[in-house]
């Protein structure tokens, strides 16, 4: 079973935080994969948080084609970096040969394009990369956002965190909210697309678990969005229902929970916004999960939540102390990193409510 | 010796053969009394026997005229192998048989110069139903863990009217970051997945027709399931129109009008609103005819609630007066929706045909926001008259349409939006749960079904053209007739305690199907639940094959 952990901290921190966590859970999962997101940029990136980075993973070939579509449309490069692999005999790892995180700045022509404009650009620019790389499969990219940078590979996440040197704690690969998964890979073919975290437009979801509406979630998702692609894994599905609602129909993410997991009718007509959920359920009908999850979202303003499906069927825990949150499928991961926390406040969100870290940190949980 | 008159009518010549065994026969009468058609009657036969009263053989012959019981070779009488008489009989000495040397649809056209009617059940269907090639081949796991059907709770409603697209939600962001509504959305219940199918005052004896209410009741009031009913064409009694029960009725509008009269004086009276509005532009079971409730059946209730004179009333398969869909949408249902002031669905019955698709995809493209949902009827079904011929070579089956239509909608984002309800043969095999479930995995929000209450209510009839009496007002259990004599076989109580039970039933095993994929709610649209044993029916409905 895939494990997923979260961290939200008021300062920056390493991702060898976000290793320890999930190491921790090992024996809960395949050692197939290790996939993050992280945001809120610090170190290095510091610099450039309002400029858009790419994260890629490819082959010469696929660079060239992505230099090719980046610079054809006009992005300038403005920073770029390659971390220091470490490609020792024994790791279990199956490396690309590139992976190129690039600052860009936009291009002339969008130069004072209002920012809405500028995220189409991003996207429509990332699709096209997608698809160009796709052939051949000669790149991967995660994403390309401003203030965001992705990292998924196969194989053991202790060696892939060896092979990129996470596991040395320093101040200049660092952010304020990073989300993991390690795989247990239950397809039957590996897709590094179908790696958690899934990330678009400064949205970021992971999830433990299986969609067993998948096949409804996706078939109502796909003409959502033309960025609605991909459904390589059943959990990308709520990553598009986040986005559709928060961004798309601009609905607060209150409401989240009441789409994926609706509340019975008997309850609703009991409350006074029954009008309002109803509307919703019947609405959107087609973005209920029924199936066992807990999902670990991030926003673009940074707010961290998790929350579980409607018969809590997955475990997740969130401890905290002072400067940061964490969440886990386990609570040996927040053991492992905050080990001197006051446990006993430790949150285990229940069917009905989401958990929600701001960005002072305070943990609110919202019933639905 | 007789003349051989070729032409002339035999029992050989009919469907169904009476076997009569005079050595078991007390001469009760019970068998002619119950047979509704007359298609048995006394008789005198004259007997010789051989006999001898002496201690030696000393053969004499007597002749003795005996009362039997004999099948009439007359067409208007022919047995429509009912069985009542060997109910009826307490000596087990007569029964029907099958004729397989019938020359039935021969004899009868040559002799009216039209074809048979009756009741509809159509007798070709002879191969295995799609649907039972169909089976629920996803269960759930360790990973997507299966549910128990006895603990969990389950959301086994289903949506009626239209559904508005998220983003055409009239909402505002309140101050407190709270939704609020800003405006008008179109009127939306949820239901029981189930709905009990249009069959008319007319088509059903007033006792029938109070059964089912009274299961509907019930069901809803007692049990907790919002099951609805539709009244079919025909109207309504007024005092079922001004009474609290209404609310669990979708008052059916069709070709005929029949009842529109009543239904729209009582308006100012009724004390609730009707669940809702249902437009019948076409039918699946008797297509092309349209339902004909003969003369016979025009009982002098029926003549009152429609407003017509004792004859043959035929509702057309078709409304006569609308030829296109925007004159339907414009006229129709917008006349209905401001009928009842917006507060009520309104949707449209048509019969699954090749061209239903296009029809759904014009719908869902309707600008008022005005259809409520998309009934679509298919083949196999109904209770009215038709003729032979439009019953067993005319029609659509359901499943691949119902699929198409919800597809169509998939490849436009927009399912869901006109739920799809959708019925024609569904319980055949007695089993409507699994039907619905396999129906609503392939798209369906809903079912409905009509024939398979008649059989709850103890309908003789079976698929093998048993009875098909249901147009002739014969009906030998008093479910479509109204005969008085025959109605009174009819006990409503026990009926609405049958149709109680089936559902309760059939809630508890659409429980059982949803538990093992691990749904709560409807998987509608679950096509990845389903997989079939025929690659064809397969390949046709998107479903996975298997072997």
């Amino acid at each position: 079973m895939c494990r997923i952990g979260a961290i939200k901290s008021l300062n920056y921190v390493h991702p060898s935080r976000a290793l320890q966590l999930m190491n921790s859970q090992q024996k809960g999962h395949d050692n197939s994969g290790f996939a993050m997101v992280m945001q809120d940029l610090g170190g290095i990136f510091a610099d450039y948080k309002d400029l858009p980075t790419l994260s890629l993973a490819c082959t010469d070939e696929g660079l060239k084609i992505a230099e090719g579509i980046l610079g054809a449309a006009g992005f300038k490069q403005v920073f770029e970096w390659i971390p220091e692999t470490n490609r020792m005999p024994g790791l279990d790892i199956k490396a690309m040969p590139n992976y190129v995180f690039r600052t860009f700045d936009y291009p002339e022509t969008y130069a004072k394009s209002p920012a809405k404009e500028k995220e189409e650009l991003l996207t429509a620019t990332r699709l096209k990369l997608r698809a160009a790389m796709e052939r051949g499969e000669t790149g991967f990219a995660y994403s390309f956002w401003p203030d965001v940078i992705t990292l998924k590979e196969i194989g053991d996440p202790r060696d892939i965190g060896t092979f990129f040197g996470l596991w040395d704690e320093n101040d200049r690969f660092t952010a304020k909210v990073i989300t993991a998964q390690c795989r247990q890979n239950t397809n039957y073919a590996i897709v590094r697309y179908a790696a958690h975290p899934f990330f678009l437009q400064g949205y970021t979801t992971l999830a433990n678990g299986e969609n067993t509406f998948y096949q409804k979630n996706k078939e109502f998702q796909a003409s959502l969005n033309p960025a609605y692609i991909g459904f390589e894994s059943d959990s990308q599905c709520f990553l598009y229902t986040l986005h559709y609602m928060h961004r798309e129909l601009g609905w607060p993410l209150s409401y989240y929970k009441h789409i994926i997991t609706p509340l019975p009718f008997e309850e609703v007509q009991k409350r006074e916004d029954r009008e309002q959920l109803s509307a919703i359920r019947q609405s959107l009908a087609h973005l209920e999960i029924n199936g066992p999850n807990t999902i670990i979202g991030a926003l673009p303003d940074h707010t961290l939540f998790v929350c579980c499906d409607a018969k809590k069927l997955r475990p997740i825990v969130v401890g905290h102390t002072k400067e940061m949150v964490a969440f886990s499928s386990e609570v040996c991961g927040i053991n492992e990193i905050m080990p001197d926390r006051d446990w006993e406040t430790d949150i285990y969100p229940n069917e009905r409510e989401i958990v929600v870290i701001d960005n002072t940190l305070e943990v609110q949980r919202w019933k639905q | 010796m007789e003349t051989v008159k070729i032409n002339d009518l035999a029992c050989n010549d009919l469907p169904w053969k009476v076997i009569y065994d005079t050595t078991r026969c007390t001469l009760c009468g019970s068998c002619v009394a119950a047979c509704t058609f007359g298609a048995i009657k006394p008789r005198i036969e004259r007997r010789r026997k051989a006999f001898s009263d002496t201690e030696t053989p000393e053969p004499k012959i007597s002749f003795k005229a005996v009362p039997v019981i004999t099948q009439l070779n007359v067409l208007k009488h022919y047995c429509r192998g009912c069985g009542v008489c060997e109910r009826v009989c307490p000596n087990s000495a007569i029964r029907s048989e099958r004729n397989p040397d019938s020359r039935f649809n021969v004899v009868y056209q040559t002799a009216t110069a039209s074809g048979p009617k009756r009741g509809g059940r159509n007798n070709l269907e002879n191969q295995a139903r799609t649907l039972d090639t169909l089976r629920v081949g996803r269960i759930s796991q360790m990973t997507d863990p299966s549910l128990d059907a006895q603990r969990h709770t389950f959301d086994c409603l289903a949506p009626l009217g239209r559904i508005l697209p998220a983003d055409r939600l009239p909402f505002t962001v309140g101050p407190d970051g709270k939704l609020v509504p800003t405006g008008h959305t179109p009127p939306t219940s949820w239901i029981y997945p189930v709905i009990i199918g249009d069959m008319s005052i007319g088509a059903l004896s007033w006792r029938m027709w109070e059964a089912v209410a009274m299961a509907v009741a019930y069901l809803n009031e007692e049990c907790g399931l919002p099951v609805r009913m539709c009244s079919g064409e025909g109207g309504m009694p007024v005092k079922l129109l001004t009474s609290k029960y209404l609310k669990y009725t979708i008052l059916q509008i069709a070709s005929g009008h029949f009842g529109w009269n009543r239904i729209i004086k009582a308006m100012p009276k009724m004390i609730e609103d009707p669940a809702g509005v249902l437009i019948k532009i076409g039918q699946g079971a008797k297509p092309g005819d349209g339902g004909l409730l003969m003369a016979a059946k025009v009982a002098s209730h029926i003549q009152a609630i429609r407003g017509v004179p004792k004859a043959d009333l035929l509702s057309p398969p078709n409304h006569q007066g609308l030829y296109s869909i925007e004159e339907s949408v414009q006229k129709m249902f917008l006349s209905m929706n401001a009928a009842f002031k917006f507060r009520v669905p309104v949707a449209i019955k048509v019969a699954a045909s090749a061209t239903s698709v296009s029809v759904f995809n014009n719908l869902v493209r309707d600008p008022y926001n005005i259809v409520g949902g998309f009934f679509m009827d298919g083949i196999d079904g109904g209770t009215g008259a038709a003729h032979d011929i439009s019953l067993d070579h005319t029609g659509h089956p359901i499943v691949s349409k119902l699929r198409d239509c919800y597809l169509a909608a998939v490849a436009q984002g927009r399912q869901g939006q006109i739920p799809l309800w959708a019925a024609g043969g569904l319980g055949k095999t007695g089993n409507l749960a699994a039907d619905a479930f396999k129906m609503i995995c392939l798209g369906a929000n809903g079912v409905f079904t009509g024939k398979l209450i008649l059989q709850m209510a103890g309908c003789l009839g079976n698929e093998h053209s048993r009875c098909n009496a249901c147009n002739t007002g014969l009906c030998p259990a008093g479910i479509t007739t109204q005969e008085p004599t025959l109605v009174r076989r009819l006990n409503p109580d026990r009926v609405a305690e049958n149709i109680v039970n089936y559902f309760l039933g059939m809630d508890q095993e659409l429980r059982k199907l949803m538990a093992p994929i691990g749904n709560s709610a409807l998987p509608v649209g679950r096509s990845d639940c389903l997989v079939s044993t025929d690659k064809a029916v397969a390949d046709r409905l998107q479903v996975q094959y298997v072997c």
